[in-house]
């Protein structure tokens, strides 16, 4: 439906990339999380950047200030543009918005890296603790939560605030991060003589789909024409080539409670999911067919109300048989396992919404199948979209941004040109790899429970419930977010013992528990390069932090100088001599 | 496709053949030789050394020395100049090296030079990158932050290395190239005392004909305490096997009479040249490449491929503390040469 437009084009510079700036009315959607590595010249100013990232969303502000605090890209210049206003936050409205995430511990951890974190909780975000999912047509439910509860397992937090956030930790960062509000890339040109230059065009010819909210996902159609090759699916009805739709709102409950359980039911017309904002309030999403989504939009308040309540608590969707098939498999099965499982819960009821809060927003899940092209990447929805029923579309957008940030920052370290796409290609390898399995897990879940056909929901309700028996199958589950970047500290010991001392001195210092018990929860340890101890292997030097290491990937990773890297507890980092001996350079990755 | 990915073991920038002349053979090497070879350097360079100190930058090589530079060499490269940059064409193999060998000299000056710069590791120090060739090693140096010279005596290499160099406006003032042989750069250099923080001569070194003249300019160019890194390939069965008959006969990947396996030269007697020449060398380390998936490995082998990282002895042999690495006392030889 949309095709590449090839151009000839206009050489200013060899190797550099010319952005026509325009400044617009921000009714269009600009890409989302777009990082180019690349020189620009501006064609009013005529100035160069080194990294120009296109969409200042969650994910591109994230990558912005990413990339402006890694202290091997210092120097470089930053450039990050967008097409809305700038979201500055002085007091947080006491209204919630209705665009929430979930970001998991391993979107806090690289936030709290970038010094966001703090911001956000300080603001406002809700821990939650457990998570229940059930199905609407059989017994079947699954629970998820940390032992005994004491950890959370992930955070719930309005867009706006993060990216309130993230904005002011760019502020922070005007030396080298420079921010352009209400501009949006309309053409990339690339110079000519280079073997793989394409002309990407969102010109002002295309129409973009209306969106209430300007930050948020991008537009999808827009991706077939920057990729060429993109798998879109929109979710359509079987009746018609309208896509599903998400209806989101502020919910008021009807008391208070330890709000602390986010709450997800399949419906055979999609899954409606409540998730906790406070003691009172909580956040809807529901999504369902166009046709269905529109008339929840025109009910009035309390028959959407109503909706909403026997949405979650009424069993009409269930059989007899579903019951009893239910009912037997789980008696097996607790005469097997008798203290697996978990107590059904049942949902807060929903007694008001929140005052224009009820809006619907298109779903679509889609993949691009490349992310990389000569000095362009993709990154966060860009690459991906997914459906928000397992929470991860941010997270993934996360994810990338601290792979690309650690690989850029390698190749920063060795002096390569950052558009070289020798490390880009890495960055698509290894995102594409943890990002493909959780796109199809989550389309063959959305999938498996769009009907209410017999077979389909006993096998599904028959899964659910060995899932949430068997422990193991749950912590694959429900590992989510399985690699967390950790921010590491750049310290200069001379020497070798001078450096574990170094090691444990700071970790204590930092996280306040000894050193075994802080990298108890660590099950991976990766090493930097190839390196001779003085005597003794890299593996000799991981036993030594614990028993359960060993070295598994050797992996540069981009050293964050200063006090932040404590507040996060761990990850140290010490300079390494090339090849004799002494010091090692590690970066811990815990594999929760 | 994958032929080009099978891309070269063994890497030649520039042949210099300077031994014919004085008929100075490599097998060994002697005192005696390496003053007859001094003695006529220094008769060739006077009279080369006035016109030398008024022509400023781009003179042309042949025009200069014919001895020095053998022309079916530079013709073989002036052909190839303008591949230098195809990251999948006939250099692929020494692009790939490049994630060996900028850790390797990086690090290496880093040990030596305490002090750091977040964001330009390099910075303030002045490399001298031998046998540049289209710049593919000068500009990941450049971009550390270190100020690199360039020398190569073909002059179309150096033509293509500034003009990709010119792409990239942060290397602007810190990468330069001159086209142009080592022996002329230290005839210029001779009156002080060295100029460069470190010397680079990457894939040179199976090239030349006559090492010790090598040797004894890089000491010339160098700072006391500078490093001194050369990679190159060790003289082995092996090497003959893979980096001769397979690369240039068999698979015909490097043309044939690329490389003189004469030439190559083992570790221990590139050590012992070395230090004859006042450098102290402080490691060397094996490479290894892997044809299937085009990069190279560092490995503990040297029997093909080495990098190795020398520093030049002060006149006093007392350690300097920018000197230190720890793992080699040093060699406190006394001073052979004035």
């Amino acid at each position: 439906m949309h095709k590449i437009t090839k151009a000839t084009l206009a050489l200013h510079d060899l190797g550099r990339c010319l952005i026509a700036e325009r400044h617009l009315s921000a009714i269009r959607i600009i890409s989302r999380g777009l990082v180019c590595a690349q020189h620009g010249d501006d064609s009013g100013k005529n100035e160069v950047y080194d990294v120009i990232i296109s969409g200042g969303g969650m994910v591109g502000s994230a990558m912005a200030c990413s990339l402006g605090m890694d202290p091997n890209l210092e120097g470089k210049k930053i450039l990050l543009l967008e097409a809305g206003n700038k979201k500055v936050m002085d007091e947080v409205p006491d209204t919630y918005s209705t665009r929430v995430s979930s970001i998991s511990p391993g979107s806090a951890t690289l936030l709290s890296g970038i010094g966001a974190w703090e911001q956000i909780t300080k603001m406002r975000c809700k821990p939650y603790k457990k998570m229940q999912v059930w199905d609407a047509c059989s017994d079947a439910l699954i629970t998820f939560d940390k032992e005994n509860l004491q950890d959370e397992m992930a955070y719930i937090v309005e867009n706006d605030i993060v990216v309130a956030a993230l904005t002011k930790q760019l502020d922070s960062l005007s030396e080298n991060v420079q921010v352009k509000y209400r501009s949006k890339v309309v053409k990339y040109t690339w110079p000519m003589p280079l073997p793989s230059s394409r002309i990407r065009s969102m010109g002002p010819g295309h129409t973009g789909q209306r969106r209430d909210y300007s930050n948020q996902a991008a537009d999808w159609c827009r991706w077939t024409k920057l990729n060429g090759e993109a798998a879109v699916w929109g979710y359509p009805q079987s009746s018609g080539t309208m896509t599903n739709q998400a209806v989101v709102a502020v919910l008021h409950l009807s008391e208070p409670t330890e709000n602390n359980v986010a709450w997800q039911r399949f419906l055979p017309t999609g899954p409606i999911a409540m998730l906790p904002l406070s003691d009172t309030e909580s956040s809807l999403v529901w999504s369902t067919s166009h046709r269905l989504a529109e008339e929840l939009l025109e009910l009035d308040e309390e028959s959407f109300v109503d909706a909403i309540n026997s949405a979650f608590w009424s069993n009409e969707n269930q059989s007899e048989l579903i019951e009893t098939a239910g009912s037997v498999f789980r008696g097996t099965l607790s005469a097997i396992m008798p203290f697996a499982g978990s107590p059904r819960q049942l949902p807060p009821s929903v007694a008001g919404i929140g005052p224009k809060s009820r809006v619907m927003f298109p779903l679509g899940m889609g993949h691009a199948s490349e992310y990389i092209r000569h000095r362009v990447a993709l990154i966060g929805d860009a690459a991906h979209r997914v459906h928000p029923l397992a929470g991860q579309g941010v997270n993934l957008g996360f994810g990338d941004v601290a792979c690309l940030t650690q690989l850029l920052s390698q190749a920063a370290f060795n002096g390569k040109d950052l558009g070289a796409i020798q490390h880009l290609l890495e960055y698509e390898t290894e995102r594409q790899r943890h990002n493909l399995p959780m796109m199809a897990a989550i389309d063959l879940m959305k999938r498996l429970y769009s009907t209410n056909v017999a077979p389909v929901v006993l096998l599904r309700s028959f899964g659910l419930q060995a899932t949430n028996m068997i422990p193991t199958l749950k912590v694959n589950s429900s590992s989510i977010y399985i690699q967390t970047y950790l921010p590491v500290h750049h310290s200069e010991p001379d020497h070798h013992t001078d450096n574990i001392n170094h090691l444990s001195k700071l970790s204590s210092a930092s996280t306040q528990t000894p050193p075994t018990a802080l990298f108890s929860d660590y099950t991976e340890l990766y090493f930097s390069g190839v390196y001779n101890f003085q005597g003794s292997e890299p593996t000799t030097m991981a036993s030594k932090f614990s028993p359960k290491f060993s070295v598994t990937k050797s992996v540069w990773v981009g050293c964050r100088a200063g006090p932040r890297a404590a507040d996060s507890g761990v990850g140290l980092c010490f300079h390494t001599p090339f090849i004799t001996d002494h010091s090692c350079e590690m970066a811990l990755f815990p594999t929760k | 496709m994958f032929s080009n990915k099978f891309g070269r073991f063994l890497f030649g920038l520039y042949s210099r053949k300077a031994a014919a002349v004085c008929g100075v053979t490599r097998s060994g090497f002697s005192w005696t030789a390496v003053c007859k070879q001094r003695t006529l350097w220094l008769q060739r360079s006077g009279c080369v050394e006035t016109p030398r100190s008024t022509v400023p930058c781009h003179t042309s090589v042949r025009s200069a020395s014919q001895t020095t530079v053998d022309p079916d060499e530079v013709r073989r490269f002036q052909s190839l100049a303008s591949k230098w940059w195809d990251e999948q064409g006939e250099f692929a193999a020494l692009h790939a090296m490049n994630d060996l060998r900028v850790p390797f000299i990086r690090d290496n000056l880093l040990n030596v030079h305490t002090t750091r710069h977040p964001g330009k590791p390099l910075a303030g120090l002045r490399i001298l990158d031998v046998g540049c060739g289209g710049g593919l090693l000068t500009e990941p140096l450049g971009r550390l932050g270190a100020n690199v010279l360039g020398i190569d005596p073909v002059e179309q290499s150096v033509g293509t290395a500034q003009l990709h160099s010119s792409y990239d406006p942060d290397l602007h003032d810190r990468v330069c190239y001159r086209a142009c042989t080592l022996e002329e750069l230290s005839a210029v250099e001779e009156e002080e005392d060295g100029q460069f923080d470190a010397v680079v001569a990457s894939e040179v070194v199976e090239h030349l004909a006559d090492l010790e003249t090598f040797a004894f300019c890089c000491s010339t160019v160098l700072k006391p305490g500078g490093s001194l890194f050369i990679t190159t390939i060790n003289k082995t069965n092996l090497s003959y096997a893979l980096g001769i008959v397979v690369a240039e006969q068999l698979l015909r990947i490097v043309p044939s009479g690329t490389h003189d396996w004469e030439k190559f030269i083992s570790p221990v007697e590139l050590e012992r040249l070395l230090e004859s020449n006042g450098f102290s060398v402080q490691s060397v380390q094996g490479m290894l490449y892997n044809p299937l998936s085009g990069a190279w490995c560092w490995t503990d082998s040297t029997a093909i491929n080495y990098a190795l990282h020398a520093v030049k002895l002060r006149d006093d042999p007392q350690p300097d503390q920018a000197e230190e690495s720890g793992s080699h006392p040093e060699e406190h030889t006394a001073a052979t040469h004035s």
